[in-house]
């Protein structure tokens, strides 16, 4: 299969090395064009009966946060799911690779999302359903590196903590659907439901423009951490040897 | 090929468990976490007599009344169907007003009162500017009339 070679960790090292610019010169214009966008272009204060002052402008940095906070859960697990499956040295690389950007975003969401809430709710953490389940979220994503570094064999680690990503994927439909089930009465939350329907079209448009500077972001982070985890693990190869010898005489 | 089939089968399966898993859960979520009782359920007296609970509904537009000491104030709060009476002494939240949702956490009185520890404010997700959305719902609170009403 061709498209098999891409997934070899000698092809995948130089690609990932001439995307990396790419995608961090599209992720530093896009976080500060939608940061701009965000802080400058919008209104004020809200209305109706959700009537929050400037502060309401921390939803640019927090939803994109959370988003991803999910999606790359769900890479992890995905990469995981193929690691196991096809044992390809690359995905659990990537898996692995995916990990700390994923609880970075964890953290950020849950952080700026205190710090929303103690000027609208009037609390800085409450045990709401929403709360609690990405707070778990972010032990996962700690509990996945912490078994990683445990083991010492890096294909026992990988295998293992790829089991634990899978079964940890439980919780990303328990997220979504704490605040989002079909009757609004079943599930009481402090939390707001998630909608995109009724926001003023530059808040959406900053908003979304936000989401895609931070995933434009997690390739960035994610390519330079698996470059790294690639010379790590393949510094017996030969063309690892070559591609150090390379460098050193230029 | 045959091991990576074996392979592939017990990671499906795997994945299989875990949304059997996840569908359990958000199922025994919807019947059994209640993060919040409705003033209905208070009246049933599904609510906990001698605990702490959480008691979530909207603020009965005029019920607001500033008690002589000047820092507890009694409000009612109601799930359309039934209405409770909320003592609190303390500051109420910026976004705290008549007619938004508010999630308060006390205990019920012998004379019904529901006597609070702690108010919080809930907001929707509506993310509109003032004018846009006083045009969508003509007596809707409008958001800096609300805030200052209360007092803070």
């Amino acid at each position: 299969m061709k498209l098999f070679r891409f997934f070899s960790p000698a092809t995948f090292y130089p690609l990932a090395g001439k995307l990396i610019p790419w995608f961090a010169v599209l992720a530093a214009v896009s976080i500060l064009g939608g940061l701009y966008w965000g802080f400058f272009e919008t209104p004020d204060r809200l209305g109706g009966a959700n009537p929050q002052k400037e502060y309401y402008r921390i939803i640019f940095i927090h939803v994109p946060a959370a988003w991803m906070s999910m999606w790359l859960y769900l890479v992890v697990a995905g990469y995981s799911a193929i690691g196991l499956v096809f044992n390809t040295r690359l995905s659990f690389m990537l898996a692995r690779a995916t990990a700390p950007t994923g609880a970075i975003f964890t953290f950020l969401a849950l952080w700026t999302g205190a710090f929303w809430g103690h000027p609208s709710w009037g609390t800085w953490w409450d045990w709401d359903p929403r709360l609690t389940s990405e707070l778990i979220l972010f032990f996962l994503y700690l509990g996945y590196l912490a078994l990683h570094s445990a083991i010492d064999d890096p294909h026992r680690a990988d295998q293992a903590s790829a089991l634990l990503a899978i079964v940890g994927l439980v919780m990303v439909p328990v997220i979504f659907w704490s605040i989002n089930c079909p009757d609004p009465n079943q599930c009481a939350a402090l939390h707001q439901r998630s909608s995109l329907a009724n926001m003023e079209p530059n808040i959406l448009g900053s908003m979304l423009v936000m989401t895609f500077g931070l995933w434009v972001y997690s390739f960035t982070t994610v390519l330079m951490r698996v470059r790294n985890l690639i010379l790590i693990r393949e510094v017996d190869t030969n063309w690892v040897k070559a591609a150090i010898a390379r460098e050193q005489g230029e | 090929m045959r091991a990576r089939r074996r392979r592939l089968l017990f990671v499906v399966l795997a994945i299989l468990g875990v949304g059997i898993a996840a569908a359990l859960a958000l199922d025994a979520m919807r019947s059994n976490i209640s993060y919040f009782f409705s003033p209905s359920q208070v009246a049933a007296g599904e609510a906990p007599a001698d605990a702490l609970f959480r008691l979530g509904g909207l603020v009965v537009p005029g019920s607001l009344v500033r008690q002589a000491d000047g820092l507890t104030r009694v409000f009612a709060v109601t799930d359309n169907a039934a209405t409770r009476k909320v003592s609190y002494t303390g500051i109420l939240p910026d976004l705290f007003g008549e007619g938004q949702g508010v999630v308060a956490k006390g205990r019920l009185g012998a004379d019904g009162v529901f006597y609070a520890e702690e108010v919080l404010a809930k907001h929707d997700e509506s993310y509109l500017p003032p004018e846009v959305a006083a045009s969508l719902q003509p007596t809707g609170v409008e958001g800096d009339a609300a805030g200052t009403a209360t007092g803070r």
